[in-house]
Formats: structure tokens, C-alpha cells, sequence
């Protein structure tokens, strides 16, 4: 198997220079890769405070089983993983971060992977700061980043019409599969609201750059993609 | 999941009763026919199935068990997925969603007393009638071709053994020779469909047969995505194809499928391997129930009810409805907005306005894949054009390779949508 080979060779590769006892100064630098942590930020929590969103949070993330977490949904592929016994110890993470889906078959991540190893190092040597093994969460530690819009409150508080919702979403049916599979367009179902108003707001604002979606979403009015944030967010 | 579960078993408890005991129950639930199973008709038959848990009949007339889409055909001829691999069966259809699916011809429609006929000799009753039959070629359209010759000269516009057959015909031409496509005029299913062939055709070639030529006869000054379609086979497969416009004679072009020859303004040229996609018109079925004007089937793109008769509804390929352009997704999108229609005017479901949106991908090479897309509306008079967007020439490969890694998850989740 192409992809155990690959992992491997990280393992060996990474086990030089960075064993288990290094600190985060030693993987890369922390304050370039809270950086490049922005683009992970739109679906990942990290820092007092965070929280399960569009993906799990990332406190403690060092050293913990794959799909750790009782109160977050993960998706088959990682479940799968961590039956056989996926850890994510330093050079796990890295290889899941280059590329998600040549690690985990199945994952819901919808990342095409950071190609180039120092940014890597750094976001990874962000992420250690967060982990209570083997250092603890820093007392005084950044919150939840900044979102990627800011929405008026009176725009995220809509209380969206699930009715509606299921009538608006069979335009996104065509693609985005409700069953929870993802073979190349990303889940949607499960997600918390308003990440899902936000990403949405996103797209609308042209702030994320797909043209379909920028196209759908252009078009929805603020009551409309709260319809759908509440439709999705309750399926499975 | 939004099935209620319970509520479909019941539905496909209540259908087997039904066809057991028709004169307790069918005649208490109102009864909606859908002839067609492909994007528009499988679709619509499960939404209406879906929304409706179990309150309406639901019967799909469809002649195959085995479904293969046309989206995704050329890139089987290109050697880039398996024919299985489009291939689609109803069974879900039936025992997830109660619908009873009936592998017969529809041979005719009685519209004053609401009967479709089988040609299996079956009558079929109906409140709501979905006609969703794709395309039919326009007899005579290519001069020298007609069906009879479509062994000779595959169309490849409906697929399966039309698609295999037109592969093997690329793939044992002798070295150095010719693949002639006559291309369709407008309108016609599939807009970059044509072309996007044309890149899977030159694929294989340059593969195989390197030295080999491709000629297209177009009578269309300007295709969809021209540019990016000209800028890849510039950058794929340098000098291989050649584009025949009207202005050189592109529209001028007859077949002698005996001879394999194929006549573009005046000169004869020999195929050896020739792909006739003639102009189209709406499914049979269509003229036979009397909907048509010239060759469409024009509908209101508010509830895709047809324009003649208000208790037909028309989808897909075969309707004339405004600005979408002819494809699975459009079929797909505009099924949605039936299917809300029928369930609102059977049953007591709430209507809302309608929406359309559509993307076409195309495959120009090994991971170079393009889209075009737009979103429409319904007004009284068309379904009209909102907003859109296509791919941009000169993209990174890291761009293009997205998309089409893109397409392959939207066609995993179309035919989910369909088929469930």
C-alpha cells in the first residue's frame, strides 16, 4: 500500500527530527504557523475556550486516539482509523495535514493538504502550545481566532425556517450529499449554524473563493441561508 | 436523513397493497405517472415519493433496468471510468421509496381520459403526468444517416452499448487515421458534451495512436467553453484536431455509412471511425401526446407544467423552458421544482418560488477539468438567467485538477439524488 509506505517514510523521517520529548520551539515557529493556522480556523477551535465546530476542537490533540472525542460526530473514515489504531502523535499529523485524504480514506477534512514541510513544522509547532501533553494549554492563550467575516448580530441571531430549508436544499442535493459521504464535494450536514451562516455570508461576500458557491449563495437572501444553516444542522 | 422511515415502509406496504387490491386503494391516493428515468424523471419520482411519504402513487416508467447516464459517458470512451461505473439500477427507487417502477415503453398518451399505454399492453391512469423522455434525433438531419446506420456511425448521445460501441471503433483504428465527429446544431442536450468527447477521443489517441487526426464538422460558429476547449486541445494534443466551423463548409456535410465516408463541403473524407450526433428533438413521446411546438415541448418554468396541457409536466432535454441549458443537472434542478408543484397541487404541501441552477464539468485532459454554471429563475414568460460564471483560460493545474476531482464528487452525488 502506496499510502502506509508514504506514512512511513514521515515517521522515519520526522522521528529524527523532532522525537517525543521536543518542544514546540524545536518543531517550528509557533507565531508563522498561527499564520497559516487562519485557513484551518474556518473549521477548527484551538486556544481557552475552543470549541467542537465544523470540525473538533484542537486542544489536546498531541498524542490523543483518532477520533477522540465522545461529543463530536466524526465521519466513517475516521472512526475506521482509529480501529485500527490511528494515533496522532507528531508525524501522524503531519501526514494527515499534507494530505488529509492519503492518510484517512474517507475523511470528511476537505483540505487539499499543506504541500510545503516548514509551513507544516510551524502550524504543528502552533498546535503543541495547545496540548497538555507534554506542555499544558498557556494560561493566557489566544481564544478562538477571529471568523473569517463579521456578521451583525441581528444576521447570525435569524431564526431560520427548517421547512424552508428543506425546500432550498434540493439545490444543494445535486452536489452535497445528505448521507454524509464525501467523494470530492464536502459534507454539510451536522454543522453548527452559525459556522454554516457564516460560510455562507462568506461565499456571498465573495470572501471564499468557489464560483459555484459564491454563485448560490449570491443569490440567498439572510433568512434563507439561515433556513438552510437550521435544515442541515439538524441532519446526521 | 430527513425519511422518516416508518412512514416509507408503510408507503411500500401501502404500494404492494395497492397493486393487489387497486379498487380499496389506488383509487384513494392521487396518482402520478413519470415516464423517463433518467435526471429529470428519477429524480422528480423520488422527491415527490420523499415529500409526499406516502400520500401519492408514485409509478416510473422507464424500458431500462440498468440506467446509464450520459454525463460521465465521455469520460468512459476516454478510458477515465468504467462503464459499470455509470451504470444505475431503480431497486432503491422501489424499496426505499415505494415507488413502483415499471421497465416498460410508454407508447402512447390518452390526455382527455389521463392514460398512459405500455407497450406491454398496460394502461396506467393518472392525476399528474411527468414526461421526462430526453432527446430523439430529427430524421434526415444528416444526410445519409439515420438509425439504421447507427452501428456504422455511433451517436454515442444516449449511453451504453452506443457508448462501448463508439470506444472499440476509436480504439481499432489503424495507425494514423481518421476519427470524424458531425457535430449537432443548436439546441441540443449536453452543450460542451461534443467536445469534451473530442478531448477524450484525442486522449486516447495520443496514447495509442498518436499519428491519428480528428475532424469536426460543426454548422455552429461558437460551441460552449470554445476557449478553453481550443486552449486544451492546443495544449494536450498539438495539431490533432481540427476544427471545421461553417465558414469553411463545417455545416455542409453528408455521410455515406457504407463507404464510411464522410462529405464536408463538396470533399470526400474517409473515416475510420466516425461519430454522426445528429440535430434533436424532444423524446417521441412527446409529439405523441400532442405538447409539442416545433420541436420542443414548451413549458411554465414556475411549476414546469406544459404550456398545452396543465396537467402534464415536462423535463429535462425535452422541454422548451427559457435559458438552462439542456443537461442532467438542469433536468435534475427543474425536477425539484415539479416535484414541489405536483405534491402542492395533490396534496396540501406548500409552494414555494422557484429556483434553478446548473454547472456542466468538462474533462479536457488528465486532471484538467473546466465548469460553466449559472442560476435562473422563473418568471411568466421563461426560466430566465441570473447569474453565472465559467472557468477562465490559462488556470494553474492545481485549479483545474480541483475541478475535476469537483466533478467526480458531484456525480457521485447527483446520482445519489436520483437514484437515492
Amino acid at each position: 500500500m502506496r499510502i502506509w509506505i508514504t506514512t512511513l517514510v514521515a515517521v522515519v523521517a520526522l522521528s529524527g527530527a523532532a522525537g517525543a520529548d521536543e518542544t514546540a520551539v524545536q518543531i517550528g515557529d509557533a507565531e508563522r504557523g498561527a499564520d497559516i493556522f487562519r485557513a484551518c480556523s474556518i473549521c477548527h477551535d484551538v486556544g481557552q475556550g475552543a470549541k467542537h465546530r465544523v470540525g473538533p476542537h484542537l486542544n489536546g490533540i498531541f498524542d490523543r486516539p483518532a477520533a477522540g472525542f465522545d461529543d463530536f460526530k466524526y465521519s466513517k473514515g475516521i472512526i475506521r482509523a482509529r480501529r485500527d489504531g490511528l494515533i496522532w502523535d507528531l508525524a501522524r499529523l503531519d501526514a494527515y495535514i499534507e494530505n488529509p485524504k492519503a492518510l484517512v480514506s474517507g475523511t470528511r477534512m476537505n483540505f487539499r493538504g499543506i504541500k510545503d514541510p516548514q509551513d507544516r513544522h510551524d502550524v504543528l509547532a502552533y498546535l503543541r502550545q495547545f496540548s497538555a501533553s507534554p506542555q499544558d494549554i498557556p494560561e493566557a492563550a489566544p481564544t478562538a481566532l477571529k471568523r473569517e467575516i463579521e456578521l451583525d448580530d441581528t444576521v447570525l441571531s435569524i431564526e431560520g425556517d427548517a421547512d424552508y430549508g428543506e425546500y432550498l436544499s434540493t439545490e444543494c442535493t445535486t452536489c452535497h450529499q445528505i448521507g454524509g459521504d464525501y467523494d470530492g464535494i464536502p459534507v454539510i450536514t451536522g454543522w453548527p449554524q452559525e459556522d454554516f451562516v457564516i460560510a455562507m455570508h462568506a461565499y456571498k461576500q465573495k470572501i471564499r473563493p468557489h464560483p459555484v458557491m459564491q454563485m448560490m449563495a449570491g443569490r440567498l437572501a439572510d433568512e434563507e441561508i439561515a433556513a438552510l444553516a437550521a435544515y442541515f444542522a439538524a441532519l446526521e | 436523513m430527513t425519511i422518516d422511515r416508518r412512514s416509507l415502509l408503510g408507503a411500500g406496504v401501502a404500494a404492494a397493497a395497492a397493486l393487489q387490491t387497486p379498487m380499496v386503494l389506488g383509487q384513494t391516493r392521487p396518482r402520478v405517472v413519470v415516464v423517463g428515468g433518467g435526471a429529470g424523471g428519477a429524480t422528480a419520482a423520488r422527491y415527490i415519493a420523499k415529500g409526499a411519504k406516502g400520500a401519492i402513487d408514485v409509478t416510473l416508467v422507464e424500458p431500462s433496468r440498468s440506467y446509464y447516464t450520459c454525463f460521465f459517458s465521455n469520460l468512459y470512451i476516454g478510458g477515465f471510468r468504467e462503464l459499470s461505473s455509470i451504470a444505475h439500477s431503480y431497486g432503491t427507487l422501489a424499496s426505499e421509496y415505494g415507488i413502483n417502477v415499471v421497465h416498460d415503453w410508454a407508447t402512447g398518451i390518452d390526455r382527455d381520459a389521463r392514460t398512459v399505454s405500455l407497450a406491454g399492453g398496460a394502461s396506467l391512469p393518472y392525476d399528474r403526468l411527468i414526461l421526462s423522455p430526453g432527446i430523439d434525433f430529427i430524421d434526415g438531419a444528416v444526410e445519409g444517416w439515420d438509425v439504421s446506420a447507427q452501428n456504422k456511425m455511433p451517436h454515442a448521445y444516449k449511453a451504453g452499448s452506443q457508448s462501448e460501441l463508439l470506444k472499440a471503433q476509436i480504439e481499432a483504428m489503424p495507425e494514423g487515421g481518421t476519427f470524424v465527429m458531425v457535430a449537432p446544431p443548436n439546441p441540443y442536450r449536453c452543450p460542451p458534451g461534443p467536445y469534451e468527447r473530442v478531448s477524450m477521443v484525442a486522449h486516447v489517441l495520443k496514447e495509442r495512436n498518436p499519428t491519428a487526426k480528428i475532424i469536426v464538422a460543426d454548422p455552429k460558429p461558437k460551441f460552449s467553453k470554445m476557449a478553453l476547449f481550443q486552449e486544451g486541445w492546443a495544449n494536450h494534443y498539438d495539431g490533432m484536431v481540427e476544427w471545421i466551423g461553417p465558414d469553411f463548409g463545417g455545416g455542409n456535410v453528408s455521410v455515406n455509412p457504407d463507404a464510411m465516408t464522410v462529405n464536408i463541403d463538396g470533399e470526400d473524407v474517409k473515416a475510420d471511425a466516425c461519430n454522426v450526433i445528429p440535430a434533436m428533438k424532444a423524446g417521441r413521446i412527446c409529439e405523441m401526446a400532442g405538447i409539442t411546438e416545433g420541436n420542443w415541448a414548451p413549458v411554465d418554468g414556475r411549476t414546469m407544467q406544459s404550456r398545452i396541457d396543465e396537467n402534464i409536466h415536462v423535463l429535462g432535454d425535452a422541454c422548451a423552458q427559457g435559458d438552462m441549458p439542456k443537461s442532467g443537472f438542469s433536468a435534475n434542478s427543474q425536477a425539484k421544482v415539479a416535484a414541489m408543484a405536483v405534491r402542492a397541487a395533490l396534496t396540501d404541501s406548500k409552494m414555494f418560488p422557484a429556483k434553478f441552477s446548473n454547472t456542466c464539468w468538462s474533462l479536457i485532459g488528465t486532471n484538467d477539468g473546466v465548469k460553466v454554471g449559472a442560476t435562473y429563475e422563473a418568471t411568466e414568460e421563461k426560466i430566465a438567467k441570473v447569474d453565472g460564471f465559467i472557468s477562465q483560460t490559462g488556470e494553474d493545474a492545481e485549479l483545474r485538477q480541483a475541478t475535476y476531482e469537483e466533478s467526480i464528487g458531484w456525480y457521485a452525488g447527483i446520482t445519489k439524488d436520483m437514484f437515492g
